[in-house]
């Protein structure tokens, strides 16, 4: 397997840095653009234990606890992620680790599939975390090597940071075999382990003096290199944004940061003092940028450089050599905005809320779409977990009788990931608010991962399945009712039913994603010369379905599934089966 | 050799992903150092994707930047459209005449853009086919991307046993048959 050449998506190139890296256990919650590590992962499952943890607070801690019996492992998520798994990492800083213990987290600039734009690096600095940032596959492999030798030696846990241009670009990567990692063997020592405010405020001093340990050795690091060629033009970079900065200016010199925090000073200061103009070129925030200037080195960044969305060679051009890059504009077409797919079951969940006149506090997943025209139903978004304690919040300001237009939507994942802990809240402080849990069967928007409810392991073992309607009723909630989420006649009447009652209740819409189901789908037809042109089957949006010409409908039969929703509209028996399917 | 820049632009679910995978392995097979960027998540929900394909001697960056692209491979009509100004002067667009209608279309929000193959030809150097019908003909409709990529062949330089080995290694084994045979519509049409 030696020195075998292979083109390798970044995630998997994490994957693999993880495997040669010795690790044995990895655990994650889906999240783009990170969740290919996970995926990936399971190819070595000979030698790593991976699982998907029900949130990424939760997976942090599996991977602390792994860590703390001593061996390598790690965690990885999203961005966002880092923050519900923040509490674990700001004290797991303090307390160090035993066995290398690494986080990847995946940032997203120019938001492809998120809610915010964050910088974790911001993150890592407050926590006092370590960072490393690869700028290709190859080095995503690599700097998950270089991460576990700093966690060990330094006593830190690392951040190894990516952003989805890194994650979901491939390259080619050279394969090393496994490093085989001799376990630390455990010393009960809870001056280190046991974060209460005696033994933490001595930490507190330890860790600070780790930092500045390796800060220094940082200046001397291999994976911080610099480029000198030309001298008119230095620059500081990591990262993808490295990359543009080899295409844009071939020339230029430039000190790549593998490491991002802490900063190598002496390092930084030296280059800074070889170049007539210093630039520092990264995407997001100016984390590197306001350190350098608050040295008294003089540099530009975000003068020139925004903080907002992916960078690109040419902006590098433009900005830095005032080319006038000579590009076209692009020529004028109406968006393509991501929707419900074909035969989704949330677009007839929704077009029975819309047709009811509801609003719906929203959560993470496809089901957020549902905010879009033509559906147009869901009036908030925020993060995982919020659609229930919103509502909540909501009622108690201002009174039962103002939510009972209201109910709140989530996912079966996202309800297993953060909801749960809002529906007790709602149970505890007698909300009377509705929750629609729109239970697909799989974690659908990172592209149909297991969680606890599908009864299958990341590893793709069966295993215990949470019942999520028997959770609900444990902790107290009085009307759970199960409906079909086509059978749109039955999830009126109970949607009606349940917001009118004075207390809380819980419909759940068991439908699996039309995604996951493989077989053959049946195809509908729409016959024009019984359409009435009545535009009752356009309502809920479907994208197989258009208005011709004559304003009678055409049905796409490459992306009809067959969900029958049309055909349950339409009054005139204008659509019809065309073919039937494998069920 | 300079870098060649490749994009694949379609709209989510039409299969960007597998057929970019397919020029990485020529790329690969060929000798070349070679980047590809996807995209993944909500983007691909009936969106509008764009793949990049770039290889070369050496590849730094993995995207293609706007007025770089050799070849544009797009298999909606619409998408050729949005994508067209990435195109090099004497770059070729290779179109699958499809039409899907994006939502706001679909509830006449905004018009569905008239003409545009012919509007794009007297500008760059177009090639359609509809791939979608063509493929409907070999009894199965998903794999018109394979005939796009057939007419894709003809304006790049690899060897058409490598197109055939790649293929082979990337498409599922019992769909192989099929997708050649796609593949053999474009490439000689």
């Amino acid at each position: 397997m030696s020195n075998k050449r292979v083109i390798m998506l970044g995630n998997e190139a994490i994957a693999r840095g993880a495997y040669e890296a010795g690790v044995k256990v990895s655990a994650a919650y889906p999240g783009t653009p990170s969740t290919e590590i996970s995926e990936n992962i399971i190819k070595y499952k000979e030698d790593i234990y991976s699982e998907w943890s029900p949130n990424e607070k939760v997976a942090a801690e599996v991977a602390i606890g792994a860590s703390l019996s001593g061996v390598r492992a790690m965690a990885s998520m999203k961005h966002v992620g880092l923050n519900v798994a923040s509490d674990p990492l700001y004290t797991v800083s303090y307390m160090g680790v035993n066995g290398g213990l690494v986080f990847i987290v995946a940032d997203d600039p120019g938001l492809y599939s998120s809610q915010n734009e964050q910088d974790t690096r911001m993150v890592a600095r407050a926590a006092q975390v370590p960072v490393l940032e690869p700028s290709d596959s190859m080095e995503a492999k690599e700097y998950m090597k270089a991460a576990f030798q700093i966690s060990e030696v330094f006593d830190r846990p690392v951040i190894l940071r990516t952003t989805t241009r890194l994650a979901h670009s491939q390259g080619l990567v050279e394969l090393n075999d496994r490093e085989e990692i001799e376990d630390v063997p455990y010393e009960k020592n809870i001056a280190k382990t046991v974060m209460m405010p005696g033994n933490a405020k001595l930490r507190h001093v330890e860790i600070e003096k780790r930092n500045l340990e390796l800060a220094e050795a940082a200046n001397t690091m291999p994976i911080n290199t610099v480029e000198m060629n030309d001298t008119k033009i230095g620059v500081i970079t990591s990262g993808i944004p490295y990359q543009y900065v080899k295409e844009a200016l071939p020339n230029a010199s430039v000190l790549k940061l593998g490491m991002v925090n802490p900063l190598p000073k002496k390092l930084i200061t030296e280059f800074a003092s070889k170049v007539d103009t210093l630039y520092i070129i990264e995407e997001l925030d100016p984390v590197i940028e306001e350190q350098v200037k608050s040295w008294g080195i003089k540099a530009i960044g975000k003068e020139l450089f925004t903080v907002q969305g992916e960078y690109s060679a040419n902006m590098i051009r433009g900005a830095i050599l005032k080319e006038d890059i000579g590009t076209k504009a692009p020529a004028v077409a109406p968006g393509r905005p991501p929707i419900l797919c074909p035969g989704c079951p949330h677009r007839s969940v929704y077009y029975v809320l819309n047709k009811l006149k509801m609003h719906v506090a929203g959560d993470i997943g496809c089901y957020t779409l549902g905010a879009v025209a033509p559906l147009s139903v869901v009036d908030s978004v925020i993060c995982m977990g919020a659609s229930i304690s919103s509502l909540h919040g909501m009622e108690k300001a201002k009174g039962k009788d103002y939510i009972k237009n209201w109910v709140a939507a989530i996912g079966d994942s996202t309800f297993l990931h953060t909801g749960v802990n809002s529906l007790m809240n709602m149970v505890y402080n007698q909300s009377t608010g509705t929750v629609m849990i729109l239970d697909n069967s799989t974690t659908g928007m990172t592209g149909h991962q297991d969680h606890a409810a599908t009864g299958k392991t990341l590893m793709g073992e069966p295993t215990n399945a949470i019942d999520i309607p028997n959770l609900c009723r444990a902790i107290g909630v009085k009307n759970v009712v199960e409906v079909n989420a086509f059978d749109i006649a039955t999830l009126e009447k109970v949607v009606k039913e349940e917001v009118a009652k004075d207390e809380v209740s819980v419909i759940i819409t068991k439908t699996p994603c039309v995604l996951l189901d493989k077989s053959k789908k049946p195809v509908y037809i729409a016959h024009s010369d019984k359409c009435k042109k009545c535009g009752m089957c356009m309502k809920p949006g479907c994208p197989a379905m258009t208005k011709k010409a004559d304003g009678t409908i055409r049905i796409d039969d490459t992306m009809c599934t067959g969900c029958g929703l049309c055909e349950t509209l339409c009054k005139f028996n204008a659509i019809e089966l065309l073919k039937a399917g494998d069920k | 050799m300079a870098t060649k820049n490749i994009m694949i632009v379609g709209v989510g679910g039409q299969g960007t992903l597998l057929t970019s995978r397919i020029l990485g392995g020529l790329a690969i097979a060929d000798g070349y150092d070679v980047k590809l960027s996807e995209v993944h998540g909500m983007a691909q929900r009936g969106g509008s994707v764009v793949t990049f394909v770039r290889y070369g001697e050496k590849v730094a960056e993995p995207i293609v930047e706007e007025g770089q692209a050799d070849v544009i491979i797009a298999f909606e009509k619409l998408e050729a459209l949005r994508y067209s100004h990435f195109l090099k002067e004497d770059g070729a667009l290779i179109i699958n005449d499809w039409r899907i209608d994006p939502m706001p279309v679909v509830i006449g929000a905004a018009q569905y853009p008239e003409n545009i193959i012919e509007n794009l030809s007297k500008e760059h150097k177009v090639y359609t086919v509809n791939a979608t019908e063509e493929a409907k003909k070999l009894g199965n409709s998903r794999v018109f991307n394979m005939i796009v990529l057939g007419i894709a062949a003809q304006h790049m330089d690899f060897a058409k046993e490598t197109w055939y080995e790649v293929i082979e290694n990337t498409v599922p084994p019992k769909t192989i048959d099929i997708n050649k045979q796609a593949f053999d519509v474009g490439y000689n049409m």
